[in-house]
């Protein structure tokens, strides 16, 4: 595998991408600037719960941090796989340690993706993951609107006689949002993050908002823009990563005062500053 | 030093933590010689040699913000891990919306950062063997190193503290100027200096090049930072420094 540098573009329209548990569950925000942020971690998680749900929870495509109640996780296959006993009659804890985290790896395909921290008691140290995401931030600032909200039932009794319940959410009525990612062919090598894993990633990148409504995010109210993935040909990379991001350009088109849709942006490559060795795959 | 290298890195967000305030993280006012290194690590480095950075220039003005974010507390059991492996069936996973294992945690980190590093390389256990001439020389390090720096190579992609707030760089002949208001002397109090790594057949620490157990030590220094330069005492209880 070579290395890969992406671009990922997506869009909220009245919806809450990513809420700010400091900030009451307001959209989170740059303070200074008011661009609209969503988290590496919320958007890992969204990867998760497609390649979850794609893969059944099942090795090889298990999903070790997982939403809602622990699953009782079948190991039979993967067992029957290995063949043999990896751990067993190795005589050092160091190896039986790599032994462990190298069937962690195997099974999950979050912990071969994006790593993760294993070892409480015999310390394995931590698995590195190759696949690494920036935050996302909106191309322009964003304003978060605060809509109140009635309930027309009351949770006891006694409250029966008093008004309705108010409650309140919030929305962005559109933000465009950037986010950038690495793929580490040397990591994947170490965990094992193979040409089906980095599909998958790919279609998970491209659905991950498809199986991720709910009142804050109805459907079709977010949604993957675009995927720009440079692959370079070799393991080291043909350029530096900054320069490929750079040759992405998205702004308002021209005439548009308020943005509110996809259609409000231009997204330019400027393939000219894309140095040889470098590929741009257009997926979305 | 001709065998220096000067390595200007940026982004928009850094985290480099402070070893005290952990729980609720808070990052140090500038980079740690212990972050600039494993920059420097990521792009190139092998176990013949290492790394020894000189100083760290600051060439933005420090600016902080806050970040809320959902957490989990718990780590993977190599207790569990080894009985699925043994008995075929096991109950693996972390439910992440289990409340006892799910912290909302503030980090307080660097926004807009762009650092200098100025470093130099030293050759460990020089080899010299019939078909490699050159061994293990320390032209051959820096020039590896220069070349996939300045060609946007890396082993894997530097990050300025955690991994979230990926680096950008640029190898260079000089430093920009340090913003007006770095001028001057300012006391940037004790800074985690580097952790130190000792081969302990008890430590707790498993290196990932040879698969030895290592104890890990941190190191501290009192870090003054005049017009935006830190410069750095050699790493004490390291072979190359003071004790």
């Amino acid at each position: 595998m070579n290395r890969y540098d992406f671009v990922y573009l997506f869009d909220a329209k009245d919806a809450n991408p990513n809420g700010d548990p400091d900030a009451g569950n307001l959209p989170r925000v740059d303070p200074e600037t008011n661009h609209g942020l969503v988290t590496d971690v919320c958007l890992k998680r969204k990867i998760r719960n497609y390649v979850g749900l794609k893969g059944g929870y099942e090795p090889p495509l298990d999903i070790y941090f997982t939403d809602g109640a622990v699953l009782n996780n079948k190991h039979k296959k993967a067992w029957e796989s290995i063949g043999e006993e990896p751990s067993n009659n190795l005589p050092k804890d160091v190896a039986k340690a790599r032994a462990l985290q190298q069937f962690m790896c195997r099974n999950y395909y979050d912990i071969r993706t994006f790593g993760a921290v294993m070892g409480t008691e015999v310390n394995c140290g931590q698995v590195r993951g190759p696949v690494q995401i920036s935050f996302a931030r909106s191309v322009e600032p964003v304003v978060a609107v605060e809509h109140a909200i009635t309930r027309s039932s009351v949770t006891n009794e006694r409250d029966l006689e008093k008004e309705r319940t108010m409650g309140r959410k919030f929305t962005v009525p559109y933000g465009l949002y950037r986010a950038h990612g690495f793929v580490n062919p040397f990591l994947a090598k170490q965990t094992g993050f193979g040409e089906d894993d980095l599909a998958l990633l790919w279609e998970a990148l491209e659905n991950a908002f498809q199986f991720d409504q709910s009142a804050a995010r109805p459907a079709g109210s977010m949604a993957a823009r675009k995927l720009l993935v440079f692959e370079h040909d070799s393991e080291l990379g043909n350029a530096p990563s900054h320069r490929l991001f750079e040759a992405v350009r998205v702004k308002r088109r021209s005439g548009v005062d308020v943005t509110r849709e996809f259609g409000d942006f231009e997204v330019e490559v400027d393939r000219a500053v894309i140095p040889g060795g470098v590929n741009l795959h257009e997926r979305l | 030093m001709d065998n220096a290298v000067k390595l200007e890195v940026w982004g928009d967000y850094a985290s480099f933590n402070r070893p005290e305030m952990k729980v609720e993280r808070v990052s140090y006012e500038v980079m740690t010689p212990s972050a600039a290194r494993g920059i420097l690590e990521a792009i190139y480095w092998k176990p013949q040699m290492r790394w020894i950075v000189d100083a760290i220039h600051v060439l933005r003005p420090i600016r902080f913000t806050s970040l809320r974010r959902n957490e989990i507390t718990a780590k993977i059991s190599t207790q569990l891990v080894e009985r699925a492996m043994k008995g075929g069936a096991g109950d693996l996973g972390i439910d992440v919306g289990n409340p006892r294992i799910r912290a909302q945690r503030a980090a307080i980190i660097l926004r807009d950062v762009r650092y200098g590093i100025e470093a130099h390389v030293e050759v460990l256990e020089p080899e010299r063997t019939a078909e490699n001439e050159n061994g293990n020389s320390l032209a051959k390090h820096l020039e590896m190193f220069r070349r996939r720096a300045s060609r946007g190579q890396c082993f894997h992609h530097p990050y300025l503290g955690t991994r979230e707030f990926p680096a950008e760089w640029a190898l260079v002949e000089s430093f920009g100027a340090c913003p007006e208001e770095l001028r001057g002397e300012r006391d940037l109090g004790l800074m985690l200096h580097d952790v130190l790594f000792e081969p302990d057949p008890k430590g707790k620490v498993v290196e990932s090049h040879r698969g030895t157990r290592c104890s890990a030590t941190p190191r501290f220094f009192l870090a003054r930072m005049r017009d935006g330069v830190i410069s750095l005492p050699p790493l004490a209880g390291s072979p190359g420094g003071t004790s």
